[in-house]
């Protein structure tokens, strides 16, 4: 049960970068787009993420509740050491999710269109920035358990150049899954090329950045070159990942959409995969060099047991469902 | 501010705030679904609009109580560090259903606001039910992880460690049925005088009187049947603190001493210090009745229990009057709306009834506010009762104040904004819902 309890835990991640993350994405698309185009955008994107905008962000939750009931260390250690971007991390969440919603659903279309649009875009790219944060924290090995003093307990954590590094990248990641999503959602081609050129630039700001965290850990002393090339998953999966980026830029000129958004979320997940197979199932790297690993604190077998349970029953009542709700509203495009 | 008060003021906000969202999000889609059904069964245009009209509000709310439940999943590990570290094996199982039951409302709520003219009839409108179905199933699950740390079970304490759990029988602990019960039916009562006060409101001021009286008579047949049945889980409520929480009870009547017969007081001033209230109305028996179903039977006072496990006797008193007063004036005017059903009086003419419930408007919302102040405040000193104290479960984290100031500029706001939207909405009615116009989403 165990194993069904992490797969669920890996895949609620996974799914919360491809679909979150596209929503991240969307806002960030919107904050980068011409002032007299950004009212098309913001139609489109409507259609595409309106459906299913409060699904996406499910996955979040379902990955914290495993936490927190499987692996209630890894959840506090997090909770504690990286309380501020989580914070930070939240109050961007609670600020986008209620700023779209309102945007749409004020009866009166005024003013008040300005400040939504404001705060749904900011806090967009606030948000992506610190969940990359988050997640390179976690690894980065600048967590410090012994921390006597608050700077050293509660902010190098997460204030150091790989994490920040890491950051950004995840910012440009969301915003290519956003335009590539985007681009099978329109049908004016005037629009489609828009999201194309859009999707080339978060994809040439991804690279660039992805080359800046190898730097930025080679900079922090993480062995980050090491993880990804020195064990054949890791290696498989960033070689993988590059030859999807050629066919992918192939593709996009050629502007075939569908298959270039599961080509985009295989990137991503091959991405991730890389980085972070070499120390599974190590959670949490600390500055002592030790790490908290998601065997070793896994809870109760009769907790996982249960937990494992209740999330197999869910998936049976959720998936079909979740499948239905994506095929009915995406199948438009045809 | 100290750490400690600002992380217990920082979750009293986030759940305060969460609670009337999520209360609304579970509530309103049985309303919707009811007019949605009405307009199937009756092809009145009306009831189309009426459902389109409140499912907006629906999704308002829903999404709002999403993000602020996103942040408390996160807060009670920001905040509470050490009680999670313990307690999320033991009471995570209903979390972890409820995980499943929102995730399910959140898809039938995709469903249900862009499935207009693209689903089944019948189906477009299973799924409305299934929102306000899995909305229900979420608010039993998370008041069952509730009652878990008022009643604690499925664990073994021993010399300070967590052995023997059991997760299934942590979920259904003593307390878990009485306190979700009450809950639905606040839920229900709560928002369904908020609900009809607003559509009274409307009434009184002539504007679109069809469409709001048939809004407002939907609302109302909820919100009464509620307030009627509230008394008694109220009453199972009440023997059920008894028996496994006396010094909350003690505190809700501000028992000081342990009597026999025990009086129930009404009002009244608490003075902690001296240990005394005055000007308190006395019903002699009346709480050995209420906590034992027997007017002479002794009802544990504060003196039988340890000065260090006394909840604040003040707060708890007063929220539990506010709650108990406002509970019994709603019952009132349920069952004066019911005696006018019943005579078929038209509501049109009986103005000062319309009145009584725009009155009504936030009266629900004040007394389950009320009450989740007695069950939260009355267990205090402790988290997990009679287990861990709160004060040992704070974050280590220094400056909790700064983020109790952040989140309440942000609670605030976001109040402030939503109300602003609301009206906006029902200040739009006439505009978009006119009879001629059917289609406006």
């Amino acid at each position: 049960m165990e194993y069904v309890v992490i797969t669920f835990l890996c895949l609620g991640i996974l799914l919360y970068f491809l679909l979150g993350g596209a929503d991240f994405g969307a806002g960030i698309i919107e904050l980068f787009t011409s002032t007299k185009n950004r009212s098309r955008t913001r139609k489109t994107l409507y259609q595409a993420i309106g459906p299913v905008w409060e699904a996406n962000h499910m996955w979040l939750i379902i990955a914290i509740v495993i936490l927190f009931v499987g692996f209630p260390h890894i959840y506090t250690t997090m909770s504690v050491y990286l309380h501020i971007p989580l914070l930070i991390m939240l109050i961007g969440i609670i600020a986008r999710g209620t700023a779209f919603v309102f945007r749409h659903y004020d009866a009166v279309k005024d003013d008040m269109q300005w400040l939504y649009n404001r705060i749904f875009r900011y806090s967009s790219f606030v948000t992506a920035l610190f969940l990359g944060i988050i997640a390179g924290s976690l690894i980065s090995g600048h967590i410090d358990t012994d921390a006597k003093d608050f700077m050293s307990a509660y902010i190098w954590g997460w204030l150091n150049w790989f994490s920040i590094a890491v950051g950004f990248f995840t910012v440009s990641l969301c915003g290519f899954l956003a335009a590539i999503y985007l681009i099978g959602e329109t049908t004016d081609d005037h629009d489609k090329r828009r999201f194309i050129k859009k999707a080339e630039l978060m994809n040439i700001a991804a690279v660039i950045f992805g080359g800046i965290v190898f730097i930025a850990a080679e900079r922090d002393k993480i062995p980050l070159a090491d993880w990804v090339f020195k064990n054949t998953v890791g290696l498989t999966a960033i070689i993988l990942a590059s030859l999807s980026l050629v066919l992918l830029w192939y593709l996009l000129i050629k502007g075939k959409t569908k298959i270039l958004r599961v080509l985009a979320g295989f990137q991503v997940t091959m991405i991730l995969l890389a980085i972070s197979y070499a120390h599974f199932p190590n959670f949490i790297r600390l500055k002592n060099g030790g790490a908290i690993s998601l065997f070793e604190t896994v809870g109760p077998e009769k907790t996982i047991y249960s937990l494992g349970l209740a999330l197999l029953l869910g998936s049976i009542l959720i998936l079909p469902f979740l499948g239905y709700l994506f095929y009915k509203f995406k199948k438009k495009e045809e | 501010m100290d750490d400690f008060i600002a992380a217990r003021s920082q979750m009293a906000l986030s759940l305060g705030f969460h609670i009337i969202f999520s209360c609304i999000g579970m509530v309103m889609p049985f309303f919707m679904a009811v007019s949605h059904y009405k307009w199937l069964k009756t092809n009145d245009e009306v009831y189309k609009n009426l459902t389109k009209a409140w499912s907006k509000g629906v999704a308002i709310f829903f999404a709002t109580g999403a993000v602020s439940g996103t942040m408390l999943s996160f807060e009670l590990g920001l905040l509470w560090p050490k009680f999670m570290e313990h307690a999320g094996p033991i009471f995570g199982m209903p979390f972890s259903l409820e995980g499943t039951a929102f995730f399910i409302e959140a898809i039938a709520l995709g469903f249900f606001l862009y499935g207009w003219n693209k689903l089944n009839k019948w189906f477009h409108w299973f799924t409305g039910m299934v929102v306000g179905v899995s909305g229900l199933a979420s608010g039993i699950l998370v008041v069952a992880a509730n009652a878990w740390m008022n009643s604690p079970a499925g664990f073994d304490f021993v010399n300070g460690k967590y052995i023997n759990i059991d997760p299934i029988q942590a979920m259904f602990n003593n307390a878990w049925f009485s306190q979700a019960l009450h809950m639905c039916l606040a839920a229900f009562t709560a928002t369904g005088f908020a609900v009809a006060g607003v559509h009274a409101l409307m009434i009184l001021r002539n504007q679109n009187k069809e469409f709001h009286l048939k809004a407002f008579k939907i609302a109302a047949i909820f919100a009464c049947i509620g307030a009627l049945l509230q008394p008694l889980s109220g009453d199972i409520s009440a023997k059920d603190v008894a028996k496994r929480q006396p010094a909350k009870l003690a505190a809700m009547e501000a028992l000081y001493k342990t009597e026999k017969p025990a009086p129930l007081l009404i009002g009244g001033i608490v003075n902690e210090k001296d240990k005394t209230v005055k000007g308190a109305i006395k019903i002699p028996g009346a709480l050995s009745f209420l906590a034992h179903g027997d007017f002479r039977a002794e009802v544990k006072g504060l003196d039988k229990i340890p000065e260090n496990e006394h909840p604040p006797v003040a707060i708890t008193h007063y929220a539990f009057q506010i709650m108990v007063g406002i509970g019994t004036l709603l019952m009132l005017i349920s069952i004066v709306y019911f005696f006018n059903l019943i005579r078929k009086r038209t509501l049109l003419e009986k103005r000062w009834l319309l009145k009584l419930f725009v009155f009504a408007i936030p009266l629900g919302y004040i007394a389950l506010e009320a009450g989740w102040v007695v069950t939260e405040v009355g267990r205090q000193p402790w988290i997990i009762y009679g287990v861990m104290r709160t004060k040992d479960a704070v974050t280590p984290m220094p400056g909790i104040a700064y983020s109790f100031y952040i989140f309440s500029a942000i609670y605030f706001s976001l109040s402030i904004i939503v109300t602003f939207l609301l009206y906006r909405q029902i200040k739009m009615v006439p505009v978009l819902y006119n009879k001629t116009e059917s289609n406006n989403n």
